[in-house]
């Protein structure tokens, strides 16, 4: 909500035909949001500083404006720090209140306008997703001298930790255009969040702003994908709220959460290996109808709703965010309605059991068990081995002994921090070998992904034939 | 002329084109009951006339007829059905749904039929047609008993026809407006002995009756002085010593309106048997036959008859007390209960098997019990069991008496079971009685099959009828989210027995600076007629249901868990409240050790107990609520305006004219300030047991009863008692019952409230005296919350406060909110009274299910 900049290039008063504001006035503009000061804290010859302060009504964002029909506004919750940080309104607001000097024009200074002149920009609370290192490889390749000071949440209660608010000083030898470019894109990216519906047109003022300097930026690919919020949030969904008292926001934790796992296992490309065994089993074993249990957002389904030898192929998914994210890259596959129609996508859970589970050559259970606290795995076991009773059921799960192999897993973390367990090979055996026992079952065990001599594969798979 | 159908039948009009059938549909039956050919032809084609459509429109009478007879309704079929093949469709849909086929054919000369079709300008077909109809008719009128009609009329005149009069008969299973009370006795197998001793226990007394005077029969009726009647779950005969007594004193007592009787496999086949049918002479039937061989030849032969007579009219099973009450040898299914054809009657006798055979070689019964459904209780018997065990509101009561088990009676509507153990063992079983302790021996039948809980009960659209509040919809926007919470956070469902519904708040006060007061509070609940309220403190922390057993034991006895100690602490989305077991362990222990110095379960006659608590401090829970939200605002809103008042300050020494600016961010930087206090108030750091803080505020339920018959300060009584014997984690809520009536008590409580926000407190909820409270017929809101004005920013921000914003808040709307509250509350009530009657796990889950979907967030069913 607070940017201040300041220049000490004589005579530094001259920063108010700049940025098109007298100095020695206090002026506002009205925006969508709230409402814009632009006032000078200094002015004198030697230095000059103006202070674009955003004056943001969250009552009135929550619940919209007085008398206005529809309920709900911008923002969803009340107690909010969007009012309190530079955040995308204060990039909307720099373009709004400061566009003309954006552009690099001006009529009275035009030369002034494109020159490079000593500038320091003050952000007093600058939310910094990715903390002081982030921030520091956004702007130091750019040029900028970077001073932050990184705030306690709470004075009283160290003990809770560094907030993610930093106050940011930059100081370059810029022209003011190219600062208010940079901090128009990169506030946002460090905030990682937007106000607004990211739609095709963001794109193209993303490249506008970008231009000259985006494209030979190192971390391009970051200030991108962040810029752009990767994907409209289609349900701020019910989980959001219902979880919420300790689980920030399922959706973007669920997803870095996956990508931290796949980082950790990146470099053999797990995954895949994983997957390619799966199929491998899936032939041998004759499933041409198969569904998926805990199929998330569809890896394994992709590649058999490809291939034409699998009949019929179910996925299954307590998460209705991930299925709709599932049956989003399936359409985008753009498949032949024949071969579209052998797939569907049902929400289920592996806790009831269900009769639509029924039916089917073969059910895979893809890291899945280790996702279910342990004492509700046993509901787990009758639903499929003793209700759905597939010919063949498929299961891999991490193998923990194999965690140590992991450079960039810190000893004693799970993979995922979602997983409840994650077992050694002996109790994957023990455990896969009683089930086996109970319900007419015979398993036998293969390891996925390279084998290491002293811990084995990363990933262990059970394949359980039903024992006729 | 009058025919008779049974209430329960499909009747298939029989008759060529304008032989009147549809005005005799009119006539005799509702326009619902009555599906027709021509109308189902205009359904799909526009053209009742159409038969090239016929194909498609019989496929729909077919399908609409099948949802009917499920449901149980009546249903005429107004179609020509001249030809066979088009009979025998709807022969085979009546057996599908157990219902009995009727065939009423109107045999009317050809010429009447012409001259009718004549009339009508829709039906130009030529006189082949209906003479092509005539003759079919006539030719199939001699065999349609033998396709499988089990009652076939013929009206051969139109005179005849316009005299008829349907009486509709009721099943002779329905003895529905029999209301009991009963006594429901399981298998005997001819221990006449045990049967006298329960008979008398039951309170029964022998007296002789002049029915069978002089007669082979003449032995006492068994009648009960307060008028129950005795219900005989056959298999009367066979195995035991005493067989001609048995089956002499259950007649003399069903003939004399004393007890009703269904039969037994093996009184099935004694009958076969007396008919002169060819069967195996096994399983104890041999003692039967020798009992009757030692009759004087004079009796013998009629009073084999006279045995054949009564087990012949036995009907195969009953429905009794508007069908709350199945009663049947070997059970019955929901789908077939009230029901006649051949494979009800088989069901009753022998019930259903697997196929298989198991290692005793016996036939596996299939446990259709387990996947029972109904709302009706079903009393059977058939297979010994050690020990009647409820089971989906089943209960199967042959406790194998001539093996030397027990002879048992269930009660009814008591639900008692008395028993009188059998003399000897008279037949060995060839299955042991008692089986070896299996490693689940622990659990009860009900236990098991709740183990597995059916996404049907959750999923999809729903309706949930309550005590309360009846028909409340779930819909599957909020199922779909709820779903994934209950599957992926929540605890095992078998402690989830409960959850807290949400609370409105008051309507918002005009007092200036100030959204919530008392006074609307009081003002709600004296339009609502209500004259006493109890006011209690609303404590800061996280709302906590806590369920504590007395021991392992009880927790396994009455929760069917295992492995999970003695109790849980759950959160009000139904999950675990610790992170830590260790710590959640301790907190139970503590508080049972509370519960067992205050002599709780001998008072309450329990050995579990359900509390409805706020656990504090709100860091406990909320700590990374508090880290991602509210300590970020404090932390940020101080930082953005404090700085913003200095920047402000040093233009204005400047000389730039924003005294406005000034005075306003100044405020705002206080408010800022008073925010972080606000939170800090309801946050210390818990390092163990020692810093947490339990405020029970109802005793919600206790084995056998719901509390919610108690009024609030009763509730606050037993917590405050409670908390005595562990200050240090208890603590008791402070409260203040409100007269009203009385404008010093009225003023009293706005005083208080004022006290108890005046020192930074949360505020107070408001509560009628009573638990449940209706006005009229509507449910009254439980309680209402009102907060305190600083507390208040911890929910709005720190700036509410502000005049514009306070303007703003005020505009809140309490509908959507209030009815949620009180759908939320009924469900909650209806939970515990489920668990408390011991209903089905999923009967309780679906209630609680349902509490945590209205919370859900909806969404859109997409896929």
């Amino acid at each position: 909500m607070l940017l201040t900049i300041t220049t000490t290039h004589p005579p530094a008063t001259e920063l108010g035909y700049l940025l098109y504001k007298h100095p020695q006035r206090c002026q506002e503009f009205p925006l969508s949001f709230g409402t814009a000061h632009v006032f000078y804290p200094e002015a004198t010859e030697e230095r000059c500083t103006a202070a674009l302060l955003l004056d943001i009504d969250p009552v009135r964002l929550v619940r919209g404006k007085p008398g206005a029909t529809s309920q709900g506004g911008t923002l969803e919750q009340y107690v909010n720090d969007r009012p309190y940080v530079a955040c995308s309104f204060l990039s909307v607001a720099i373009s709004q209140v400061f566009g003309t000097a954006m552009t690099g024009r001006c009529q009275d200074r035009p030369e002034l306008a494109q020159t490079a002149i000593p500038l320091l920009a003050k952000l007093t609370v600058l939310p910094c997703r990715g903390g002081e290192g982030f921030l520091r490889r956004l702007f130091e390749p750019l040029g900028y001298q970077v001073t932050a000071q990184h705030h306690l949440l709470d004075e009283e209660f160290p003990q809770w930790g560094q907030s993610q608010y930093f106050t940011v000083e930059l100081q370059h030898n810029i022209r003011l255009c190219d600062l208010l470019s940079h901090l128009y894109v990169l506030i946002p990216v460090l905030d990682d969040e937007k106000h607004y519906w990211i739609g095709d047109d963001e794109v193209e003022k993303l490249l506008r702003h970008g231009e000259g300097w985006l494209t030979s930026h190192p971390a391009r690919e970051q200030i991108i994908s962040r810029y752009l919020k990767r994907q409209g949030r289609l349900i701020r969904n019910a989980l959001l709220q219902l979880v919420e008292e300790d689980n920030p926001d399922p959706d973007s934790t669920e997803e870095r959460h996956a990508q931290e796992e796949e980082a950790v296992e990146q470099p053999i490309s797990l995954n895949q290996q994983r997957l390619d065994a799966v199929v491998a089993v899936l032939k041998q074993n004759g499933a041409r109808r198969t569904i998926d249990l805990g199929c998330g957002e569809g890896k394994l389904l992709r590649i058999l709703v490809k291939d034409s030898w699998f009949e019929k192929i179910t996925g299954m998914d307590v998460s209705y965010r991930a299925l709709e994210i599932a049956q989003e890259r399936i359409e985008r596959a753009n498949l032949a309605p024949k071969q579209r129609e052998r797939l569907q996508l049902i929400q289920g859970s592996l806790t009831y059991k269900d009769k639509r589970l029924t039916g089917y050559d073969c059910a895979t259970a893809i890291e899945v068990i280790e996702h279910l606290d342990l004492p509700r795995l046993a509901v787990f076991e009758r639903v499929l081995f003793e209700e759905a009773q597939p010919r063949t059921v498929i299961m891999t799960t991490p193998n923990i002994e194999y965690n140590i192999r992991f450079e960039n897993l810190p000893a004693g973390k799970l993979r995922h921090k979602d997983h409840r367990f994650e077992w050694t090979r002996q109790q994957f055996q023990t455990w896969a070998n009683q089930v086996a026992e109970r319900f007419g079952y015979k398993v036998q065990f293969l390891p996925v992904g390279p084998e290491d001599p002293e811990v084995g594969s990363p990933t262990q798979m059970g394949v359980f034939a039903l024992v006729i | 002329m009058k025919l008779t159908i049974p209430e329960l039948s499909l009747v298939v009009l029989i008759g060529a084109s304008g032989s009147g059938k549809s005005t005799f549909a009119r006539k005799h039956f509702i326009p619902t009951e009555v599906l027709s050919s021509d109308f189902c032809r205009g359904l799909v084609s526009d053209d009742e006339n159409n038969q090239s459509a016929s194909k498609d429109a019989f496929e729909v009478l077919r399908f609409i007829a099948a949802k009917r007879l499920a449901a149980g309704k009546l249903t005429a079929i107004d179609a020509t059905n001249v030809q066979p093949e088009d009979r025998k469709f709807l022969v085979a849909l009546a057996r599908e749904y157990h219902c009995i086929p009727v065939a009423i054919a109107f045999n009317l000369p050809e010429k009447i039929c012409h001259e009718r079709n004549q009339q009508r300008p829709d039906r130009n077909f030529g006189t082949h047609v209906v003479r092509r109809h005539v003759q079919n008719l006539r030719r199939s009128l001699r065999g349609l008993e033998r396709e499988g009609f089990r009652h076939v009329y013929v009206l051969s005149s139109v005179e005849e026809i316009a005299a008829v009069e349907i009486e509709r008969q009721p099943l002779w299973n329905d003895l529905k407006h029999e209301k009991g009370p009963f006594d429901i006795i399981g298998d005997i197998h001819g221990c006449a002995d045990e049967l006298e001793a329960l008979l008398q226990q039951l309170g029964y007394e022998a007296i002789n009756h002049p029915l069978n005077e002089g007669s082979f029969w003449n032995t006492p009726v068994y009648h009960h002085t307060q008028g129950r009647k005795a219900v005989f779950l056959g298999d009367l005969v066979d195995r035991g010593p005493r067989i001609l007594d048995t089956l002499k004193l259950v007649r003399n007592m069903v003939l004399t309106g004393n007890a009703f009787c269904v039969p037994g496999n093996h009184d099935s086949k004694l009958m076969r048997k007396l008919k002169g049918k060819n069967v195996k002479i096994n399983h104890g039937l041999e003692q039967t036959l020798a009992e009757i061989a030692t009759l004087p030849d004079t009796t013998r032969e009629p009073f084999s008859k006279e045995i054949r007579e009564f087990l012949d009219s036995l009907v195969s099973h009953y429905l009794l007390d508007s069908g709350r009450l199945v009663v049947a040898h070997a059970g019955m299914k929901q789908e077939l209960q009230g029901r006649g054809s051949a494979q009800v009657r088989e069901f009753a006798l022998y019930g259903e098997t697997t196929g298989e055979i198991d290692e005793f070689g016996l036939p596996v019964r299939y446990n259709w019990a387990a996947e029972y459904r109904g709302e009706a209780m079903v009393v059977y018997g058939h297979t010994p069991v050690p020990e009647p065990e409820w089971l989906n509101n089943t209960i199967n009561i042959d406790t194998g008496c001539v093996f030397g088990g027990k002879l048992t009676a269930l009660r009814y509507p008591e639900k008692e079971l008395v028993s009188v153990p059998a003399a000897q063992t008279y037949c060995n079983p060839i299955k042991p009685l008692f089986p070896q302790p299996s490693q689940d021996f622990a659990l009860t039948a009900q236990q098991k099959v709740d183990e597995l809980l059916d996404i049907d009960d959750v999923l999809g659209k729903r309706f949930i009828t309550t005590r309360l509040q009846s028909q409340m919809m779930i819909r599957q926007e909020n199922a779909i989210a709820a779903l994934e919470v209950m599957s992926r956070f929540a605890a095992n469902p078998k402690w989830l027995i409960y959850l807290p519904p949400t609370m409105s708040p008051v309507a918002t006060s005009t007092e200036p600076g100030l959204l919530e007061h008392p006074k609307e509070a009081f003002a709600y609940y004296q339009q609502q007629g209500i004259t006493e309220v109890v006011c209690e403190t609303k404590h800061m922390g996280s709302r906590a249901v806590v369920i504590i057993c007395q021991n392992v034991e009880a927790a396994r006895r009455r929760f069917g868990v295992t492995d999970e100690g003695i109790g849980i602490c759950y959160t009000r989305t139904g999950r675990r409240f610790f992170d830590n077991p260790v710590l959640e362990a301790q907190l139970l222990e503590r508080v049972n050790s509370a519960l067992t110095a205050s002599g709780f379960w001998e008072t309450f006659h329990t050995d579990w107990v359900c509390l409805d608590c706020e656990l504090m401090p709100w860091s406990a829970k909320a700590l990374e609520l508090l880290r991602r939200q509210y300590a970020a605002v404090g932390i940020s809103s101080r930082l953005a305006l404090t700085e913003a008042v200095s920047l402000l300050e040093q233009a204005s020494q400047r000389g730039v004219e924003m005294s406005d600016q000034i005075d306003r961010y100044r405020q705002r930087a206080e408010m800022a300030h008073q925010y972080v206090t606000a939170y800090r108030r309801y946050c210390w750091s818990v390092e163990g047991i020692s810093d947490l803080k339990l405020a029970p505020f109802h005793i919600l339920a206790t084995e056998g009863t719901v509390h919610t018959d108690k009024d609030h300060v009763w509730h606050m009584e037993q917590a405050a008692k409670l908390s005595q014997f562990d200050r240090t984690l208890l603590l008791a809520t402070t409260y203040k019952a409100i007269d009203l009536n009385n404008p010093s008590s009225w003023a009293e409580g706005v005083r208080w409230w004022e006290e108890l926000t005046a020192a930074g407190g949360e505020g107070m909820v408001v509560k009628p005296m009573q638990f449940i409270v209706k006005n009229t017929w509507k449910l009254v809101q439980p309680g209402v919350k009102c907060r305190g004005r600083e507390y208040l920013r911890i929910i709005y921000g720190p700036e509410y406060s502000t005049p514009e914003n306070l303007e703003n808040l005020r505009q809140r709307g309490l509908s959507v909110k209030r009815s949620l509250a009180l759908r939320e509350f009924a469900l909650g009530i209806e939970a515990l009274e489920r668990f408390v009657a011991h209903a089905p796990l999923r009967q309780v889950h679906e209630c609680v299910f349902g509490i945590l979907a209205l919370e859900s967030e909806p969404v859109d069913p997409r896929l």
